[in-house]
């Protein structure tokens, strides 16, 4: 998979109004060329993790139904139903599957906070 | 090793038996079988003949896995007849002159039907109840005296046993008139005593059945036309007749033993000990032609038994016949009968305890030793509900008042029942409480599905079911397992609690009903279920008020997703019915946004490899044009698929296009436990294979029958009668029924099959819930309906008149029309998939997303 550069930067990225945002509905981004899946909770906390299935390689992670195990918030892949933290990306869940070749089973984490009325997303370095 | 070879002759329920029981336990292939049987088809379910009556085929009372007949090890002749053994040169001659030779020879004749000699026996019209070809043949009779006469057929039945009882049972399905002629003073006087006989007598008579006890046919007399017309009675009387079924009872089928020199019994039968082996030791007689401690018997349970000891003593056990547990329960016209142990109380000092309700058609009676503790037997008419716990009780101390078991539920407090381990429990299968506790607590079977196969116990005529599952759930209760029905870990509550607790209090949105009912956040697995609770309870959109966030992707974005991440889309096409326009519409869309198609199992036309951000294009199109969501997403009702019905096909004998296309509009949209496929036939050829269907619809001349609880998938079923030959209005009322108690009682994705099989009472429980109203829901469940299609609307179309909503149709929030850039595809038989990894990593030839024209 060629789809997530290394080109990771420290830069703040404006990506939407939070009024754009939906209590627990996820939205995909484009940050920098690289798909981000960006989740508002119903108490108020924002979340962006990698937008790539690790399990399935389609980015749809934007589009799973977020949840909690225990006290962890979580978002579950619309594919094949694993289960990740929002918090460090750990997959919880494996359903008994492997990742795709070459992939990571986790997700990563960037960094997203509301600045004003403006939600801005940072990428994680590597 | 050398393979010895095994020829056994007879092609019933106990040779198969005998096979399948050879093959699963011979795993060294010590054995090779060859199977000489008689009838032209494997061997069947004969118990169950008569419900070749209720709509059945000769494929459905198959018996076991038909892969048996394919195991190398294994030979079936069909239509072959074993006419003489050569017990010096072990070698048993088949018609035609065909010489087989074996190691160990097994006599599986079983028995023929037996018929007392009455002059008129040969006329037309007199029929015996043994073979599937007996009861075609019956059949074939009936309809075509009908059809001849213009009138209601009369039929006789001489011999009011179990198999009369069946065969009076199958006329009148076949619409006959039928009166059973009894010579003995009773019916069932092998099974029942007098009171028995009494309050069974007036229970069949109650069906409809006319009985005659203590009553001799002296003879049959023709008709005008050569055919049956008469029975002429020793004491005088006469009854017209169109139909005579002889059920007299049947004799072992001993003629090639006795031809080839073995012993008989005094009453016939091939001689055998109690390992069933005759006086040569290289040939065997199982099930009803072996005379077994002195008697043969006509029952399939021990014709099991001794079919598995014979295996065993094969395979180097050293096994002996039990005894013949000669326990029987039967439904016979609807009505229970069971009768265990000494039934006729022939211990001496035996107690009779007996309970008899003449106005409710019940009987029952205990027959206790003479303290009263120790069960011997009994007899129950009317209700045997309490057979599976008794039977297994015999010869063991019953706990608490034996009255308990008998009298009227409730009125006695009944003592907890501890069987012990080698207590029997499914006596078809020879299965004890030890050996479903063993698979319980050693081989971690830890569902009803799981034991089942484990031990077979359940699977041939399940009446021990209730009794399976009480055993392991004590056992897992015991090794702390805990029998959770909860639905994950935000819901302690089943599903069916969950709906009901919903329902009671009202609530509305996701975060009152966890807030109320459960804890934490909730989750991908309890989310979507109160969505689908709450879109069956009020019916109102499926994304409406915070409901969005529940629905997994499919139902949220009403379209399902594909392994890339894009989504296919379905537009209803009720009933597989569509007009040319529509066609072509589905074409050019297709054309213009480069969607592969394909036609679905439903009839209907499937368009994949549609973006998020695309599909409201699509849908304006086809909402536009007056199509509409197929709900190929939801959990909920997807097709009803039809045959093309009398409107165009010369055998078509009622409108099945138009049925189905009304059912498809009725319950669109319907949101349940899981999907819902239903299927209409036109008739009885049923071209729509309505009966894989969870609803499966088939005409008929009168009217239409209805089955339910098919499933296709993962465990195919054929879906059962719930009722028969209904007009249009009866089917729409008992559909709605039988979907919304489904709705209300599955558990989260159950169909309606497992659903049917594990509901308390089974079908029958159900038929009395949907159809007879017994729990007096039915206006509940009318009134449910009613405000479901009521209150349908398109859920495409409300989301394309919502601006809010549609906003979730974009692909990326701060680039909304850009395609993801990630998707590629390579060109396959004129249309596109997706590319593998591979083919991404080796540079193929791949085509963009964007790119819509793949037409060369």
């Amino acid at each position: 998979m060629t789809a997530v550069p290394d080109t990771a930067s420290s830069t703040a990225t404006r990506v939407c109004a939070l009024g754009d945002l939906t209590p627990e509905l996820g939205v995909a981004a484009l940050v920098e060329g690289v798909q981000v899946a960006i989740f508002l909770l119903a108490d108020g906390s924002l979340h962006c993790v990698q937008n790539l299935d690790p399990f399935s390689g389609a980015s749809v992670m934007s589009r799973g139904i977020t949840g909690s195990r225990g006290d962890v918030p979580t978002i579950a892949s619309p594919i094949y139903k694993q289960v990740f933290s929002l918090l460090d990306g750990a997959c919880l869940v494996t359903m008994d599957k492997e990742p795709k070749e070459g992939l990571a089973p986790g997700l990563r984490v960037h960094a997203v906070a509301a600045e004003g009325d403006a939600v801005v997303v940072t990428l994680a370095r590597d | 090793m050398t393979t010895e070879h095994i020829v056994v002759v007879g092609g019933g329920m106990v040779a198969h038996r005998f096979t399948e029981a050879l093959r699963a336990r011979d795993t060294d292939g010590r054995y090779s079988v060859e199977v000489i049987a008689e009838e032209p088809r494997a061997p069947y379910d004969r118990v169950a003949l008569t419900s070749y009556f209720s709509g059945k085929s000769p494929e459905d009372l198959q018996l076991g896995d038909p892969a048996l007949w394919r195991d190398p090890l294994v030979t079936l002749h069909r239509d072959s007849r074993a006419t003489a053994v050569d017990r010096d040169r072990r070698i048993v001659t088949v018609e035609g002159g065909r010489e087989v030779s074996y190691d160990h020879l097994v006599l599986a004749t079983g028995s023929y039907a037996w018929a007392p000699p009455t002059p008129g026996a040969d006329l037309a019209g007199v029929f015996m109840y043994r073979t599937v070809d007996d009861v075609a043949a019956l059949r074939g009779w009936v309809e075509e005296r009908r059809a001849a006469l213009g009138r209601p057929v009369r039929g006789a039945v001489i011999g009011g046993g179990l198999l009369g009882l069946e065969a009076a049972g199958a006329l009148q399905n076949l619409g006959a008139v039928s009166t059973v002629i009894q010579f003995a003073d009773r019916l069932m006087n092998l099974q029942v005593d007098e009171g028995g006989g009494e309050a069974l007598k007036r229970l069949i008579e109650g069906m409809g059945v006319t009985v005659r006890c203590s009553t001799a046919t002296k003879e049959i007399r023709a008709g005008k036309d050569g055919h049956v017309g008469s029975l002429l009675f020793a004491d005088g009387g006469e009854q017209l007749v169109d139909v005579v079924v002889f059920a007299t009872g049947v004799r072992p089928r001993d003629e090639l033993g006795a031809a080839a020199g073995l012993e008989l019994g005094a009453r016939g039968g091939v001689v055998v000990d109690d390992t069933c082996l005759t006086a040569d030791p290289a040939v065997s007689a199982i099930g009803e032609v072996a005379c077994i401690q002195g008697a043969c018997l006509g029952l399939i349970a021990p014709g099991n038994t001794m079919a598995e000891i014979a295996v065993d003593r094969l395979l180097g056990g050293t096994p002996t016949f039990p005894g013949a547990d000669m326990a029987a329960k039967l439904k016979l016209l609807g009505v229970d009968v069971a009768s265990f142990g000494d039934a006729f109380a022939t211990t001496p000092g035996a107690l009779e305890m007996v309970y008899a309700d003449p106005v409710n058609g019940v009987y029952k009676k205990l027959v206790l030793t003479d303290d009263a503790t120790t069960l011997l037997g009994g007899i129950l008419v009317g209700d045997a509900s309490a057979y599976a716990s008794l039977r297994p009780m015999v010869g063991a101390a019953l706990p608490g008042d034996p009255a308990a078991w008998i009298l009227p539920e409730g009125s006695v407090e009944k003592g907890e029942i501890e069987l012990p381990d080698d207590a029997g429990v499914c006596s078809c299968n020879n299965v004890s409480a030890g050996a479903i506790r063993g698979a319980v607590n050693d081989h971690d079977c830890h569902d009803l599905g799981a034991v089942k196969a484990c031990t077979k116990a359940g699977t041939s005529c399940g009446s021990c079911l209730p009794l399976v599952k009480k055993i392991m759930s004590t056992e897992l209760e015991k090794a702390g397992i805990e029998v959770s029905n909860a639905l994950c870990e935000h819901f302690a509550l089943s599903r069916a609690q969950l709906f009901n607790a919903i329902k009671v209090a009202e609530v509305t949105t996701f975060s009152e009903v966890i807030e109320r009912f459960g804890t934490g956040r909730g989750c991908d697995i309890c989310k979507p279920t109160v969505g689908s609770i709450l879109a069956s309870l009020y019916n109102e959109h499926v994304l409406g008020g915070d409901r969005a966030a529940l629905q997994d992707t499919n139902d949220r974005v009403m379209a399902n997703m594909q392994k890339d991440g894009t989504y296919s889309v379905v537009p209803r096409v009720p009933g597989g019915e569509i007009l040319p326009e529509h066609l072509i519409l589905i074409g050019q869309i297709a054309q213009d946004f480069g969607l592969y198609t394909k036609i679905t199992g439903g009839q209907r036309i499937d368009l994949f490899g549609a973006r998020l951000e695309q599909l409201p294009q699509i849908w304006k199109r086809l909402v536009d044009a007056g199509m509409e969501s197929g709900h190929a997403y939801g959990k909920s009702l997807r097709t009803v698929k039809s045959c093309v019905g009398s409107t165009w096909c010369r055998y078509g004998v009622q409108d099945s296009v138009g049925m189905a296309i009304a059912l498809e509009l009725r319950y669109r949209g319907l949101r349940s436990p899981h999907k819902l496929k239903l299927g209409v036939s036109g008739c009885a050829r049923e071209c729509a294979e309505a009966r894989g269907k969870d609803v499966g619809v088939i005409a008929t001349d009168k009217g239409w029958n209805v089955y339910v609880g098919g499933n296709g998938g993962f465990t195919p079923v054929h879906a059962q009668l719930l009722v028969e030959d209904v007009p249009d209005e009866d089917v729409f009322r008992v559909i709605d029924r039988y979907l919304m108690y489904y709705i209300r009682t599955a558990d989260r994705l159950q169909r309606t099959a497992p659903w049917q099989q594990e509901h308390e009472g089974g079908l029958d429980e159900i038929r009395r819930i949907v159809v007879d109203d017994s729990l007096g829901l039915g206006e509940e469940l009318d009134a449910h309906m009613a405000r479901h299609i009521d209150s349908y609307e398109d859920e495409w179309k409300a989301v394309l008149n919502d601006p809010v909503r549609l906003r979730q149709f974009t692909s990326f929030v701060n680039a909304p029309e850009e395609p993801d850039p990630t998707l590629a595809y390579v060109p396959q038989r004129g249309q596109r998939r997706p590319a593998t990894s591979e083919e991404r990593a080796s540079g193929a030839v791949l085509i963009a997303p964007t790119t819509l024209e793949v037409r060369s």
